[in-house]
């Protein structure tokens, strides 16, 4: 019988370790490999010039290695669900393979273009690769629940077995007699559109400071553990203000788009590691980079709500403002501080920012200074950063605004003294706001307080060619340590005075639901966290019913206590107090603890016109 | 019903109202819900968030009947948001309409949760204002997002607030932080709720005086729990709380922020301070320091009882061992940043000196490993909070960022490891 075979190009755009390409590839007489992109969606959609230029240069890169295996890259205009019934009729099609996607909306589409296929009677190659482990098995490993702290995580890890090896790189002679038919029309009908086509205005683009693609990647895999192997050092650089800047052994945006295998980078580093070390045990700690990534995609894969904060099970709800003029300010770049201005200027220019740059500009847009919801950052980001991954994004916004994952809050970046911590001189500040290149090092972080004679000498007036700066810094992270305290103790049901208690997974007396001490060295305290975001109604008022009802199995453990978690006898005796009226007076949470544990209070936030209208009836 | 209330244990009687209950059953053994008692029901309806309570009260008259016993509505939250500066939804116009035509004389706890438009906050103001024959105990304005209160004509907010003031004559809890509040509205206050205030914070209250709060402290002398602003503190203030005719004071919140750099702070003289600690021995004293590195210079000079305290923007290495010379009755000490140098020898001070210290945070600050492990050392297991930045513990030649964890977790008696950020 003849072998007919698609596979379908989405993220994992390589050749090296593809499994799902490999295995299409065996027995197979015809390989066509596609790639899918909706030009209507292209110009409409969210995402960035630098992006979707890193895309195309990703696809060219990919054509250009396949040409080397007489083969071609075919870039199909449409929507998968519409594409794929016309090829597998018009190419005789027989098997169909892709990269599994573990995303909730990708595994939505799989789903579907798989039921396509089962109908067409195509046979459907799914293999993982874009993730170091089978994320579902960690899952299954924690008893069915995704983790929600990184240290639970790193334990689970630990405790699966290795990672698999990368598949061999497709090659000529993995290719073998499986032959591509590729007409003469092929650049016409298939070839990689330009920007251009897709509807983006190109005139005065620079050139690509990240260059897309395979070819690309593997090159700078190879400068990366050369200057590891160099350095002889794997502990996490110390930030200094050369790390700003984008570097070529930078890796991020290509195990976005899968032009290197985490997998591949993971297998390179332990062997170096090995090498230099003579044989030690390579710590966790040495593929930080990677098992990050790793935690947000298995936090995501099966919550649809993840970038969002309604019916996100495991999102804090934070009563951010809203307030498009800010927003527009900071993601523009226009807030008046140098340090927030030149990151986001950075990043909408060459689509990188270094990691703790993220964290200084997430944190002022949202519980440092702005109080913005961190979905508006998130859709920012989406925008402009070549790495942002629906997953890593949210989840990374989720983590710097304190919104999950029960991380201290009291650490706020000062928009001033981290930057100058970081950079002393501003050099970076002068590179990507020439404007304010006049002003000394000493003023360089605040403008506004320099003298009016250094202004003019600097050729800038604070007010007139560069923004005051938006904010009191002081005064807002004042407010704002107080908003997200109240909203904590909320969630932790701590009444006390001290700041580092209220974080619910450092509460000093929280029990762990699996009856593990303390000292068993086995940190199984996550069932209680959960129990922590979401105070079991059966004992106490605040009812989140409209953020249960959507999600998985988190809800079913919510309404039962955990045995060992005193937070909600807490609960259940504070809200006696109130019942009776008495003055709780256990700290400045007194009066919290009559309004925020008291009644109708998550319960009228959700009221539908329906059930408002039952209340009132009742009341009439 | 009954194994619910027996393991509640909502008081006494409990086992008497069960009796009276398997007696109603049938013979069938199904149990009569009418004639569930009136004490129970409500109850139960205690425990229901507003909604559910609604749809029971449709079931029958006397459920009905329950459902508008004035205990159900003695609290009550109201928010307060618009569409376009808010994410949350608000209480409805015709619930909080209705609430004031049937329930406002029965409410006693009511807070206001309100977002960062003035409308928002006007909406709060106007319903305040119609609080007139009503008897509030607690009374929260609380600005979810930027502070909308300051925005309104400080006539209108301040005549609604005493409104409440003059109508409660027992208020015992008041939060009124970032509102226009004044001298003579407090003087309003005091006048009518001097026997029962217990609470009152209102920090960053600018039209307040240092007079104005001291008028507070004179007269109402069962006030427990205090929070303002630097500015408002004086030695005065001081010496009032700590009168003889005042109850011991249990919290004092002050918040030192900086409007503008190079701001000059006026200090406090060490005698007020003992004279506090001598009448109310147990005071917590929480301090929030928002200053500019340069403006600590009338800080921490002298012996200050501070208990929790937190420094929100970079702190000097030379205030952080000032403060091991000045604060023995510390318990959390939290730096979100300092300088580039090691702050080593200060926190081996702290440790020395502070034997009550109890939590520590620590953002963007260094340590040095072995001076970290030192200081965990000196103050084992009573560090029951430790929340330190993983980018803060520099590794030298006796600890590396591998091993750091588990010689912290050894002096501690529990599994400890440093706070992560993402490498993303």
């Amino acid at each position: 019988m003849v072998v007919n075979t698609i596979h379908w190009f989405r993220k994992g755009l390589r050749l090296h370790d593809n499994p799902s390409l490999r295995d299409s590839i065996i027995r197979a007489d015809t390989l066509r490999c596609v790639y899918i992109l909706d030009p209507w969606f292209a110009g409409s959609s969210n995402v960035g010039i630098n992006r979707w230029r890193f895309l195309l240069q990703c696809l060219e890169d990919l054509d250009a290695s396949l040409r080397k295996l007489n083969s071609r890259l075919f870039v199909i205009r449409g929507q998968p669900t519409d594409v794929f019934p016309r090829l597998f009729k018009e190419w005789k099609i027989t098997r169909l393979s892709y990269e599994y996607d573990s995303e909730p909306f990708g595994k939505d589409r799989d789903a579907a273009i798989k039921k396509l296929a089962t109908e067409a009677g195509v046979e459907v190659f799914v293999r993982i690769s874009h993730t170091l482990y089978d994320l579902d098995k960690i899952i299954e490993l924690n008893g069915g629940q995704s983790p929600l702290t990184y240290k639970r995580f790193q334990m689970l890890i630990s405790r699966m077995d290795l990672v698999e090896i990368p598949a061999e790189t497709i090659t000529a002679v993995v290719m073998g007699k499986c032959a591509t038919p590729v007409s003469d029309d092929h650049d016409d009908k298939f070839g990689v559109p330009s920007l251009e086509e897709l509807g983006f205005e190109t005139d005065g683009l620079s050139s690509a400071v990240w260059p897309g693609g395979e070819t690309e990647a593997l090159t700078r895999l190879e400068r990366h553990l050369e200057r590891k192997a160099w350095v002889a050092n794997f502990e996490r650089p110390r930030m200094n203000a050369n790390s700003l800047l984008a570097s070529p052994t930078g890796l991020s945006p290509y195990l976005r788009f899968g032009c290197l295998s985490c997998r591949l980078f993971h297998f390179k580093l332990t062997d170096l590691y090995r090498k230099v070390k003579k044989n030690c045990v390579p710590p966790l700690s040495l593929y930080g980079q990677l098992l990050w990534r790793e935690f947000f995609y298995m936090t995501a894969t099966n919550n649809p709500h993840f970038d969002k904060m309604e019916f996100n099970p495991i999102c804090v709800q934070i009563p951010w403002d809203r307030n498009p003029e800010a927003l527009a300010k900071w993601s523009e770049g226009r807030t008046g501080f140098p340090w927030i201005d030149a990151i986001m200027t950075q990043l909408r220019q060459e689509g990188w920012i270094h990691h703790l740059a993220r964290h200084a500009v997430a944190c002022f847009l949202t519980r440092g200074d702005l109080w913005i919801s961190w979905e508006e950052g998130m859709k920012v980001f989406e925008e402009l950063l070549l790495d942002a991954d629906w997953s890593v994004n949210a989840g990374s916004w989720m983590w710097l605004s304190c919104s999950s994952f029960f991380q201290q809050f009291f650490h706020c970046y000062c928009p001033v003294g981290f930057g100058r911590r970081t950079d002393p001189n501003g050099d970076y500040i002068r590179h990507y706001l020439p404007i304010l290149r006049g002003f000394p090092a000493k003023f360089i972080y605040d403008p506004w307080n320099a003298p009016e004679s250094v202004q003019k000498i600097a050729k800038c007036i604070i007010g007139v060619h560069y923004p005051k700066p938006m904010v009191n810094h002081a005064e807002a992270s004042r407010i704002n340590i107080e908003r997200m305290k109240q909203i904590y103790q909320q969630l932790s049901c701590y009444r006390g005075l001290g700041l580092l208690a209220t974080v619910p997974s450092n509460a000093t007396n929280n029990g762990d639901g699996n009856g593990a001490g303390p000292s068993s060295g086995d940190n199984t305290q996550e069932s209680t966290h959960i129990t922590a975001v979401h105070p079991s109604p059966a004992s106490s008022q605040p009812k989140f019913s409209p953020f249960t009802v959507s999600c998985d199995q988190l809800s079913v453990n919510s309404v039962q206590p955990q045995p060992g978690y005193s937070g909600v006898g807490i609960v259940g005796q504070a809200h006696k107090q109130s019942q009776r009226g008495e003055f709780c007076s256990n700290g400045f949470g007194g009066l919290i603890a009559y309004s925020e544990l008291k009644l109708s209070h998550w319960g009228l936030k959700c009221f539908h016109l329906i059930e408002l209208h039952y209340i009132i009836c009742s009341l009439l | 019903v009954c194994s619910t209330l027996e393991g509640g244990g909502p008081g006494p009687g409990t086992p008497e109202l069960c009796k009276r209950l398997r007696q109603g059953d049938s013979e069938d053994g199904a149990v009569d819900w009418r004639q569930l008692p009136e004490e129970i029901l409500l109850q139960i309806f205690q425990y229901l968030p507003l909604l559910d309570r609604a749809f029971a009260s449709q079931v029958c008259r006397g459920w009905n009947q329950t459902f508008h016993m004035p205990e159900l509505w003695r609290c009550f939250e109201f928010e307060l948001n618009q569409p376009a500066s808010s994410y949350l939804k608000a209480t409805h116009p015709d619930l909080i309409k209705q609430i004031i035509k049937r329930h406002s004389n029965h409410l006693q706890y009511v807070s206001f949760k309100v977002d960062s438009s003035t409308e928002s906050a006007e909406a709060a103001c106007d319903i305040l204002s119609q609080l007139v024959n009503c008897s509030l105990k607690t009374l929260g304005l609380i600005s979810t997002a930027r502070p909308s209160f300051m925005e309104l004509p400080k006539s209108h907010f301040i005549s609604a607030l005493t409104v409440v003031f003059v109508n409660s004559k027992s208020l015992s809890s008041l939060k009124i932080d970032d509102t226009p509040v004044d001298d003579p509205s407090l003087k309003v206050l005091v006048a009518n709720n001097s026997d029962t205030l217990k609470l009152l914070k209102m920090s960053s209250c600018p039209h307040v005086s240092p007079a104005g709060i001291l008028c507070v402290a004179d007269q109402c002398h069962g006030l427990r729990e205090l929070a303002l602003n630097y500015h408002l503190l004086s030695d005065e203030l001081l010496l009032a709380l700590s009168s003889e005719r005042h109850v011991h004071l249990e919290h004092l919140r002050i918040d030192v922020v900086s409007e503008n750099p190079g701001q000059q702070f006026h200090s406090i003289k060490k005698s007020s301070w003992d004279a506090m600690v001598r009448h109310s021995p147990k005071f917590n004293l929480v301090m929030y320091f928002f200053l500019y590195e340069d403006e600590f210079g009338p800080f921490f000079r002298d012996e200050v009882p501070v208990t929790h305290l937190y420094f929100g923007r970079s702190v000097s290495k030379e205030v952080l061992g000032r403060v091991g010379l000045t604060c023995p009755r510390l318990v959390e000490l939290v730096v979100c940043a300092n300088g580039l140098r090691p702050l080593d020898e200060e926190l081996i001070r702290i440790a020395e000196r502070c034997r009550q210290l109890s939590a520590i945070g620590l953002g963007e600050c260094e340590v040095s490993c072995s001076a970290f492990v030192e200081f965990v050392k000196m103050c084992g297991g009573r560090l029951t909070q430790l929340s330190i930045m993983e980018e803060v513990l520099v590794p030298d030649n006796k600890y590396g960022p591998d091993d750091i964890h588990w010689e912290v977790s050894k002096h501690l008696g529990r599994v400890w490891f440093p706070d992560m950020m993402p490498t993303w």
